[in-house]
């Protein structure tokens, strides 16, 4: 049986730039590595425009085990892209504080992203909890590696044993499901529970898998990790890891639970419901009493989560297209945020929201960023976080869960309010010192253009909703 | 005569241990034990499947070898994560790690 490779290509060029980054950066002395990160912009690059080439195919791999599809080449679009930013805006905060680690970080990022690629087209659960440890394993290390950096290495042994707890509850729940069906495939599954049976086995595997996957996308009850590591870990690490490995949980959150289970919909359902709101709520109530700028998106990303999880909520081709928007959409609006806060740090400024006053006289540029990125992330009309938000609301206004609809809203109300104290602080405040702040070239066109992409898809939305729509008919 | 029944009762029994364990010990390392402990339960349920429903698909025990050599990588990043610490600290004692608090 032949093998057609040309279908992975994208992952094989991942493999292959990890590979070439992490020889090469044995080889070179340590304060010479800063080409590394060329080479790794230009791989991902090249990677992106051929994961855009590839967006129509469709075809699976080693029997079934590896699916390439359209829902998988959209997130994998988007983990590439963050990882693309993260590395961009990352190089010159690397080399400040964790100073010849460069090639370290590059080809740690590298591996983390030919993870989450392999996690969003898992068609087994093998490949799923293999490609699932790649992305958490080098995530751990980019958490930790900053020894000098003030409590990473903290962050990084939460995140270890807690992610390392909630895996091994997945995979107690993947076994479970593996008895009661007899495979491990996702379309074997998708056959046998389509058969009508439901063991108590199963539906035991199912909550195991929920708290599992709820972990990995930083659900409520199941978020406690997500501040502590957020705050602890680099800030480009953290940027990473707030919308790629979030975006590729959720990919394959909904892959499981839309391929192989809709059959006991009415089952799961009730859980992810009480999930979601739960998420929404306490996000958002979180936030506001937070004082480090961090920690304030580490639980506005609950809250995200939770709104992404609507899309899963609707169970139609109209949610999985407003999640996907919206999913993208964080991309661009978390990125911006948090590329102020690399570019704010490097100046030598804490990441107190109190440090932040004044920020628009001493860098006007940098102040725009994080307004335009904070207020999409609040849903404020003419940007587009407005139209995500929008999307979602109306898909589960469809099914009828008006009630959901007022939660949401009214909690997006709530996060209006600490979205603003930050730019209040950064606006209408006196500044400690007024040095303006030197922002790195790289940065500048990257931030740029977050903001420019926020604006436009916030205006003329219909391109991405369009390319999210079809991705979208893969389920149902 | 030992059923599929008796195999999952032992794995269950040996994932409770090592849940109990992982959230109520002190130390990291005695936690990356128990939590080694949950992984050697799937084991023996992926193996006790596999031998009972599916004995001419090895499935179940392929799946098995990939999450030992899984969690021999997260032990190894594990360990070198509890002896950074350790020079940091001078403790592994998880209730001590509070710098990171809200």
């Amino acid at each position: 049986m032949g093998v057609n490779l040309t279908l992975i290509t994208p992952e094989l060029v991942v493999t292959g730039l990890a590979f070439v980054v992490m020889i090469i950066s044995l080889l070179v002395p340590k304060d010479q590595k800063k080409g590394l990160a060329y080479l790794s912009v230009f791989g991902l690059i090249t990677t992106l425009v051929i994961l855009y080439l590839m967006i129509d195919v469709q075809g699976t791999l080693f029997n079934g085990m590896y699916v390439v599809d359209a829902f998988g080449s959209f997130l994998k679009m988007l983990v590439v892209l963050s990882s693309l930013m993260a590395i961009i805006m990352g190089v010159q905060y690397v080399e400040k504080f964790i100073t010849g680690f460069v090639g370290e970080f590059c080809f740690l990022v590298l591996f983390a992203t030919l993870g989450m690629m392999t996690l969003v087209s898992a068609g087994d659960f093998i490949t799923l909890y293999v490609a699932l440890e790649l992305m958490t394993i080098s995530f751990i290390i980019l958490v930790g590696f900053g020894k000098r950096i003030f409590r990473a290495t903290e962050a990084a042994i939460k995140y270890l044993l807690l992610s390392a707890f909630s895996s091994g509850v997945l995979l107690y729940g993947l076994t479970l499901v593996y008895g009661a069906a007899k495979t491990t495939n996702i379309d074997g599954i998708m056959e046998y529970i389509a058969q009508g049976e439901t063991p108590p086995v199963l539906l035991l595997g199912i909550v195991f898998l929920i708290s599992g996957f709820g972990f990995k996308v930083s659900a409520v009850p199941f978020h406690m990790w997500t501040p502590d590591v957020y705050e602890g870990a680099p800030t480009p690490v953290t940027a990473l890891l707030s919308v790629a490995s979030k975006g590729a949980a959720f990919g394959v959150f909904m892959r499981v639970f839309l391929k192989a289970l809709p059959g006991n919909v009415e089952l799961w359902m009730p859980v992810i419901i009480a999930i979601t709101v739960l998420t929404i709520l306490l996000g958002n109530f979180v936030a506001i009493p937070q004082k480090n700028i961090k920690r304030l998106l580490a639980f506005s990303g609950v809250a995200q989560a939770g709104y992404m999880l609507l899309g899963l909520v609707a169970f139609s081709t109209v949610g999985v297209s407003a999640a996907l928007f919206y999913a993208l959409m964080y991309v661009f609006c978390n990125m911006g945020a948090f590329g102020v806060v690399i570019a704010f740090s490097q100046a030598g400024g804490s990441d107190e929201i109190q440090d932040y006053n004044g920020l628009w006289k001493r860098s006007p540029f940098l102040a725009a960023v994080m307004l335009v990125s904070l207020l999409s992330l609040a849903g404020i009309p003419p940007l587009v976080g407005f139209v995500g938000k929008f999307q979602l609301f109306k898909a589960i206004m469809e099914q009828g869960y008006v009630w959901l609809v007022f939660v949401a809203l009214g909690m997006s109300m709530v996060s209006v309010y600490y979205y603003l104290l930050v730019a209040k602080a950064m606006y209408l405040k006196d500044p400690k010192e007024n040095t303006p702040i030197k922002v790195p070239m790289g940065m500048q066109i990257t931030l740029l253009a977050t903001m420019i992409i926020t604006l436009f898809l916030g205006i003329y939305p219909t391109p991405l909703t369009n390319l999210a729509t079809q991705v979208a008919k893969t389920f149902f | 005569m030992i059923t599929l029944n008796h195999y999952l009762l032992l794995s269950a029994i040996l994932f409770c241990i090592g849940l109990y364990g992982a959230l109520s010990k002190r130390n990291a390392v005695a936690i990356l034990i128990c939590i080694e402990l949950m992984l050697n339960a799937v084991n023996i349920n992926l193996v006790a499947f596999t031998k009972f429903l599916t004995p001419e698909v090895l499935t179940g025990q392929i799946f098995a070898i990939f999450v030992i050599v899984v969690a021999a990588c997260e032990v190894a990043v594990g360990l070198a994560i509890v002896i950074a610490i350790y020079r940091d600290r001078s403790s592994v004692v998880v209730e001590n790690l509070d710098w990171l608090k809200w």
